[in-house]
């Protein structure tokens, strides 16, 4: 047995275990693992354990990895790397996560898992210090650089006001299947950083959306690829000075997760969680006025889970 | 081991020597081989100089340890340590084989015993001297071989290495590898690439037609290490008995100081290299200690004359310019990437109309002042190969003429990055000081500067922020700045005491074509006081409902 069917092996019937325990409707949630498709829930809300167990009761809850991620499929995973701070700052996605989502996408066969990010201090640093490129590889996923333009293409934004074309990293326009994975954070502009501030780390030119109305070029940017899921990270949560933050005074440990393949949704979870309302960060009520997901949260199907 | 033998030793060692070098100038992935850059540079001789001047220690003495090895065994550093002396005779190695092989007429001899020309090489050296006591090491910096070899290395060589690296991404991705990765090109500085093509050049041509003509007439280390070894223990010397005149040792002698009408060899040229030992076929030649048996020598006439008109020449009123940093030219240095005002990117609304007005340039951090960087960096450029983020150029005049070269914090492909400290780690000449991660976090280089008037938030009543989302200590803020009807509005606002000077705010700033927030230079770096970290912090109860 190699090792990605043993962890295939673990991870399934962890889940089986796990799951009949927490959730009554079993029979909801086996008709969706097995038949890949419609996901069951709208949105997932994990709260109290460490990030790679909310994961794994999340995506069982949702019906597994394999409702997302074919057999043979590419995989973009896209945590948040921006910064060259070491896991506990928060700054980052938090690498356990990183490493558990990678692990169920080798597991349910995809052909390969790439991780990058365009990191705003040192690439080589950033990707060390966080934690992300060790757990990458151990995970048996593909850590690649952002760090220089040739791998980025020139696309077109179909639905941007402001931003109407941009230059996207070859690896997410390659991808079958695209996983968001941000890190829920205080942000000196956009207020937060969640789910679609962090697709600002596919391009290369980011001073553009800076200068030409930031939360409308968040929102517009939304509108070229809307990742098939996301997964909040609010397990320590950046609630001041961010997105870099000053030290770990900055950071309270919360210990949530939010996954859905609704981003706009996932934002809105994820600002309630950080303390605001969704419709008072811009780019997510611009968002929403685009139709691009939905905001009103009491509209969804919520799963809420306590580990 | 018999004497024949000291050549070989000295290509071993002297190849290791500039494999590490050479390899410390290179590395573009970081391998780590930069931990033990100062055992491998100890004993370069001016950068050494250079740090034991401005604080006597004994990990500043490595120039020491070369005289002391020169007054024993003459001029070794020539042949065994000096870079760009090694990178003399693989060139003219190579040069031999190449006038060897194309059928043209064979060389038969290929060195031969040459005047020397004291004259020039003294008043070189006296120059140098005089100009460095007079507050400028302009000509230090231009001529010193390891700064040189630096230079020529950093400018010329690792272009061609990153673009191989860049050709090769695609290609190994073809066959489904990711080893490589592409990287971005180091800033273009027309001067020092310019200077370090001139050197090459120069001394290209010299080494592949005379051997080490360069350091028997130019070179200002070489000159001072022949007035020590003129004096040395262990010399070269000709049996007049034994020798036969066959021209084997003159043949190979690539600093041409063999005279074999009088027997003798010019140990002030003499760069230890050893050849003639392993040509010459009979026993011609012996290692001679000439601290116990005082030889007679002619003592050189012409060299001291030189040297005294060279010293008068230099006393000349040939004055100073110091390190005035006077304005700084935001112009003369270029980016070729740039990802915030690539030139590709669609045009902004409208385009900024202050200027920032620098007083100054930027030193690094560790390098105390302006001044004193100045006043001690060779302008080797190691610091510019090695700085990750990119932000260490060469500058022009930033610095005065007699700074020429020497590297600026320059932040328009980059800013420094918090917890880095590449660029202390390596400066072999002291001119940045090895400082700990948390006193190089509290150096203020300089300080962010905001043109409210240029600011997209008053501009274009949008919000930005790229400014604070940069800052690694939260010296530029957003505050509260206008309501409207859809939004709050926040705008940067700084405060220059917790500000360390790192440019993050500037590199980020999206305006064009000025800067709406930018950082001026430090002449003397100050110490930023600490960000204030509230130690209270409210704890979420887990246990607590989910808010939706
Ligand atoms: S230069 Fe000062 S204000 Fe600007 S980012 Fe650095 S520390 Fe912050
Ligand atoms: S980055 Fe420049 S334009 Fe943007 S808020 Fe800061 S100072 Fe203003």
């Amino acid at each position: 047995m190699d090792r990605r069917d043993f962890l295939k092996k673990t991870i399934t019937s962890g889940i089986a275990a796990g799951s009949t325990l927490v959730f009554p409707k079993m029979g909801r949630l086996w008709a969706a693992s097995q038949g890949a498709g419609t996901p069951a829930w709208d949105l997932v809300a994990v709260r109290g354990g460490e990030p790679d167990q909310m994961f794994d009761s999340a995506i069982a809850a949702m019906g597994g990895i394999q409702t997302f991620v074919p057999r043979g499929s590419k995989v973009l995973v896209k945590p948040n790397i921006g910064w060259d701070v070491p896991p506990e700052r928060a700054g980052n996605t938090h690498p356990a996560l990183v490493k558990r989502i990678v692990e169920h996408c080798l597991s349910a066969g995809a052909k390969d898992v790439t991780v990058f990010d365009h990191t705003c201090d040192n690439w080589v640093r950033t990707y060390r210090n966080s934690g992300i490129e060790k757990a990458v590889k151990d995970a048996g996923g593909r850590i690649i650089s952002g760090d220089s333009k040739g791998y980025y293409q020139q696309v077109d934004v179909p639905m941007g006001k402001r931003l109407t074309e941009a230059r996207v990293h070859q690896a997410l326009l390659e991808a079958d299947v695209f996983i968001n994975v941000p890190v829920l954070k205080h942000h000196s502009s956009s207020m937060v950083t969640i789910g679609m501030k962090n697709l600002m780390g596919v391009v290369w030119d980011r001073g553009y959306w800076h200068r030409n109305d930031l939360h409308q070029c968040i929102a517009d940017f939304a509108s070229f690829r809307a990742p098939d899921l996301t997964v909040v990270d609010a397990y320590n949560v950046m609630t001041r000075n961010g997105p870099r933050g000053v030290s770990v005074n900055d950071v309270v440990s919360m210990k949530a997760q939010v996954i859905s393949t609704d981003f706009v949704a996932a934002d809105a979870a994820a600002a309630k969680l950080f303390g605001t309302e969704p419709a008072d960060i811009r780019h997510i009520q611009i968002a929403s006025d685009m139709h691009l997901g939905q905001m009103n949260l009491a509209d969804l199907t919520i799963h809420r889970i306590r580990l | 081991m018999t004497i024949r033998h000291l050549r070989r030793l000295r290509i071993w060692i002297a190849l290791v020597f500039f494999m590490l070098t050479l390899f410390l100038f290179l590395d573009f992935r970081d391998f780590g081989l930069r931990v033990i850059a100062g055992e491998v540079l100890y004993l370069q001789f001016v950068p050494s100089l250079l740090q034991f001047l401005d604080n006597a220690t004994l990990g500043a003495a490595g120039f020491i340890l070369v005289l002391m090895l020169t007054l024993v065994f003459g001029r070794v550093y020539c042949s065994f340590v000096c870079p760009l002396g090694i990178f003399q005779d693989l060139i003219s190695r190579l040069a031999r084989k190449r006038m060897a092989n194309p059928g043209e007429k064979k060389r038969t001899s290929r060195f031969s015993g040459s005047r020397p020309h004291y004259f020039l090489w003294y008043a070189v050296l006296s120059l140098t001297v005089l100009l460095f006591f007079a507050g400028t090491g302009l000509m230090l910096n231009l001529l010193d071989p390891f700064s040189s070899f630096g230079r020529i290395v950093s400018h010329l060589f690792r272009p061609l290495v990153l673009g191989a690296n860049n050709l090769g991404v695609p290609l190994l991705e073809q066959l489904g590898s990711h080893a490589l990765y592409r990287v971005q090109w180091p800033v273009f500085v027309p001067a020092a690439t310019g200077i370090a093509l001139a050197t090459l050049m120069v001394v290209g041509w010299l080494s592949a037609r005379h051997g080490r003509l360069y350091c028997n007439t130019l070179c200002p280390v070489g000159a001072l290490l022949g007035l020590f070894s003129k004096i040395s223990m262990f010399r070269i010397r000709i049996a007049p008995d034994a020798c036969d005149s066959c021209r084997q040792c003159q043949r190979v002698c690539k600093a041409g100081c063999i005279d074999l009408k009088e027997k003798t060899v010019d140990v002030r040229r003499c760069v230890a290299c050893f050849n003639c030992l392993a040509a010459c076929p009979g026993q011609g030649l012996a290692i001679q200690n000439h601290w116990r048996q005082p030889a007679r020598q002619n003592p050189a006439k012409p060299g001291r004359r030189g040297f005294l008109i060279g010293l008068a020449a230099a006393g000349m009123g040939l004055g100073s310019s110091r390190v005035d940093a006077g304005p700084v030219n935001s112009a003369d240095s270029s980016d070729p990437v740039d990802p915030v005002n690539s030139a590709d990117s669609a045009v902004q609304t409208r385009p900024t109309t202050i200027p920032e007005t620098r007083t100054g340039p930027i030193s690094p951090p560790g390098s105390v002042s302006v001044a004193r960087f100045s006043s001690l960096c060779t302008a080797c450029h190691l610091c510019v190969s090695v700085c990750p983020s990119r932000i260490l150029v060469p500058a022009l005049l930033d610095y005065g003429l007699s700074g020429m070269l020497q590297p600026k914090m320059d932040f328009r492909s980059g800013h420094c990055n918090y917890d880095c400290k590449d660029c202390l780690e390596v400066c072999p000449t002291g001119a940045i000081l090895p400082l700990s991660r948390e006193n190089k976090q509290q150096v203020q280089v300089g300080v962010a500067r905001f043109i409210k008037e240029n600011c997209v938030v008053y501009t274009d009543n949008t919000n930005c922020g790229a400014c604070s989302e940069h800052c690694p200590t939260k010296a530029v803020d957003m505050v509260h700045y206008l309501t409207l009807p859809d939004r709050d509005l926040l705008i940067p606002k700084v405060n220059p005491d917790i500000c360390v000077g790192c440019g993050g705010c500037e590199y980020a700033c999206p305006t064009k074509p000025y800067k709406a927030i930018y950082v001026d230079g430090n002449p003397v770096h100050r110490k930023a006081e600490k960000p204030v970290e509230k130690a209270v912090e409210q704890r979420i109860d887990t246990s607590e409902e989910f808010p939706f």
